[in-house]
């Protein structure tokens, strides 16, 4: 059994987001780039199904981008994933891209099981996996709070907006994780060593058969300035006065 | 354009959500000489369906392989009934339901897809929208290329559409279960029964962060408030992840997106990712105890003090005859 991990090099969730004076794109230069953090819980889960069933022959991770995305799937791989892929693409990607090259990817690699992030924290679109789910004709469970074996299948626990969902579905199939999943462990400073010398396998989208086609074009970019003054209140009697006789919404 | 409303349901009526997507199409529609249709998934449709043909004409796919959203068969059953109308812009509001099925239909028609959509605008003849990036830090406006395009529209950026004097025509859709897919299948769902209203469609949220230590102190100061103001209760990430509230309280990036008049954040710091759930609140009220917190930069009002003395007062004060 194959476990197939996509993931997305995005911009540290911690750090300040700045514009292009031109709204052409955000200000990289200095900016920190990390393993998106749905993508780390996702790298976690495989491992973690790895050390538990012994079914589980491999977990590669692919990611598909610039160069500069490598360092991630060296992460990746000092967390313990057992090998690599990049897809070289320097073009800008949407979902449609993504779930098109991971499809292909797949008809190559042949994994029972693809466990990715539930959205890109950069992005925000939380569209790929069901895209590619949909393009595999495989059975998906999206916002994956727990994932056990079941019968030869998966029984997912999902968190829904009306709470925590259960379903089944049967191998190939598609995993979005979310947040409570697990706790990704970090990757110490010696596998970092070790991972540094292993090879990433290269390849493009030509070499997968496919171009570049863009559903979603990006027309600009803006910052939401911050518009709110905060009138600091002595008291409790101050805020209830302010609420009720000023902003009249109590 | 032809419109085609994914419509969201409790078995009774519409959720407000999508009543929201009904403004966002209406206005498409009316910018564009086009008509918006509703459609609905599900088993035992009828009192459903009357809902929403108060606001447009409805598909109905009733059928009992639908009882429950299954992504892989709702998906199939959206791309047939998208493809037999001809409709050029399907919508939903970006809840958890359409945000699991409607990549998967749109995965099944060309990939034309927007999440998250908060505003739109017409260039030329080209339909724009706006969508947030970046935990809302940033707005990006994108066009979508192919037919149909798919979008899913916040709520809290539409108001929720009104019914109609007149009812729209009610047309059911032929679901054949031979083709349906199988190899998903619902078990559960445990939802936890909270007799507050839903924290999307709330007027007031009471929210709660790690400065609330337990289940029984948030039910007793965050949900002791809600009760009085009559508000939802939300929460931190933090207190999801301590197992103290339910996921589906979670405001946020990754969890709810809400807009109420009154949003009061008790113990929460103000994290971006939490800003990214509420910070477009009418008005917004911070109680924590560090007068340094984030949260108090995005608050209109700030109280610095101790939520476990300030929130009982509170409480006595709405017990309290005026
Ligand atoms: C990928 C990703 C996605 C995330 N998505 C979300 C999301 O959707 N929603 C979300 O909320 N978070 C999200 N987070 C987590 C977020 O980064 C913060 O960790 C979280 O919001 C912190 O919650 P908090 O403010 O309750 O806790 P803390 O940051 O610990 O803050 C607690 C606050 O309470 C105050 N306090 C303590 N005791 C008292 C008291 N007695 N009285 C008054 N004040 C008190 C403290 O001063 C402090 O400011 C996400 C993180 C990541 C990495
Ligand atoms: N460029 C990429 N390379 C590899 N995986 C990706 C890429 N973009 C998105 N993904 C995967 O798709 C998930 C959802 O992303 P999104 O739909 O963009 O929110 C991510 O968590 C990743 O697992």
């Amino acid at each position: 059994m194959k476990i197939l991990v996509p993931i997305k090099r995005v911009p540290d969730p911690d750090q300040k987001i700045q514009v292009q004076p031109d709204g052409s794109g955000i200000v990289t230069d200095g900016l920190p780039f990390v393993i998106n953090p749905f993508d780390a819980i996702a790298v976690e889960e495989a491992l973690r199904i790895r050390e538990k069933f012994s079914e589980v022959t491999e977990v590669l991770a692919v990611s598909i981008g610039p160069e500069a995305g490598e360092p991630q799937l060296r992460t990746a791989l000092a967390m313990g994933a057992d090998n690599a892929t990049l897809i070289h693409c320097d073009a800008p990607l949407d979902p449609w891209n993504v779930a098109c090259l991971l499809q292909a990817f797949a008809g190559r690699y042949q994994p029972d099981l693809i466990l990715m992030g539930k959205q890109g924290v950069d992005d925000d679109f939380s569209q790929t996996g069901q895209m590619l789910a949909a393009l595999l004709d495989w059975p998906q469970a999206t916002f994956a709070s727990k994932i056990e074996f079941f019968n030869g299948g998966l029984r997912v626990t999902r968190e829904t907006d009306a709470g925590l969902e259960i379903i089944r579905v049967s191998l190939p199939a598609v995993v979005t994780a979310d947040l409570r999943l697990n706790e990704p462990r970090y990757a110490s400073l010696t596998s970092m060593m070790r991972a540094r010398k292993k090879s990433i396998e290269r390849l493009t989208p030509a070499e997968l058969g496919l171009a570049i086609a863009p559903r979603l074009q990006w027309l600009g970019l803006a910052a939401v300035p911050s518009r709110r003054k905060c009138v600091r209140v002595g008291s409790l009697d101050e805020l209830l006065g302010k609420l009720r006789d000023e902003e009249k919404v109590i | 354009m032809r419109v085609l409303i994914l419509c969201e349901h409790d078995g009774q009526g519409l959720r407000l959500g999508s009543r929201s997507a009904l403004t966002f199409a209406n206005a498409v529609a009316e910018s564009t000489g086009g008509s918006v249709e509703c459609l609905l998934l599900g088993h035992s449709l009828a009192t459903v369906a009357l809902d929403a043909a108060a606001h447009a004409p409805v598909l109905v796919a009733d059928h009992p392989a639908l009882l429950n959203p299954l992504a892989d068969r709702y998906a199939k059953v959206i791309a047939a009934a998208v493809r037999q109308s001809g409709c050029e812009l399907v919508v939903a509001a970006a809840t958890t339901f359409a945000k699991d099925i409607l990549p998967r239909a749109a995965g099944l028609l060309g990939g034309a897809m927007a999440s998250e959509v908060i505003g739109h605008e017409f260039r030329g003849d080209q339909l724009c929208f706006r969508r947030p990036l970046f935990a809302g830090a940033v707005v990006a406006t994108v066009a979508l290329h192919g037919k149909p395009q798919i979008v899913t529209i916040r709520p809290s950026a539409y108001a929720p559409a009104n019914a109609r004097a007149q009812l729209g025509a009610i047309t059911g859709l032929v679901v054949e279960e031979a083709t349906l897919p199988t190899q998903a299948e619902f078990e559960a769902l445990h939802s936890k029964l909270s007799n507050r209203p839903d924290v999307t469609e709330a007027r007031i949220v009471v929210s709660g962060g790690r400065g609330i230590k337990n289940s029984e102190d948030f039910e007793r100061l965050v949900g002791g408030l809600a009760d009085k103001l009559h508000a939802a209760t939300g929460c931190s990430r933090a207190l999801v992840d301590a197992g103290i509230t339910p996921n589906a309280f979670q405001v946020g990036q990754t969890g709810k997106v809400v807009a109420p008049e009154l949003y009061i954040a008790l113990g929460i710091s103000g994290a971006v990712q939490h800003l990214a759930g509420m910070k477009n609140s009418k008005t917004i009220v911070a109680i924590n105890n560090n007068p340094d917190a984030p949260i108090f930069e995005v608050a209109d009002y700030g109280l610095v003090g101790d939520v476990y003395e300030l929130v009982p007062q509170w409480i006595a004060k709405l017990n309290a005859p005026p």
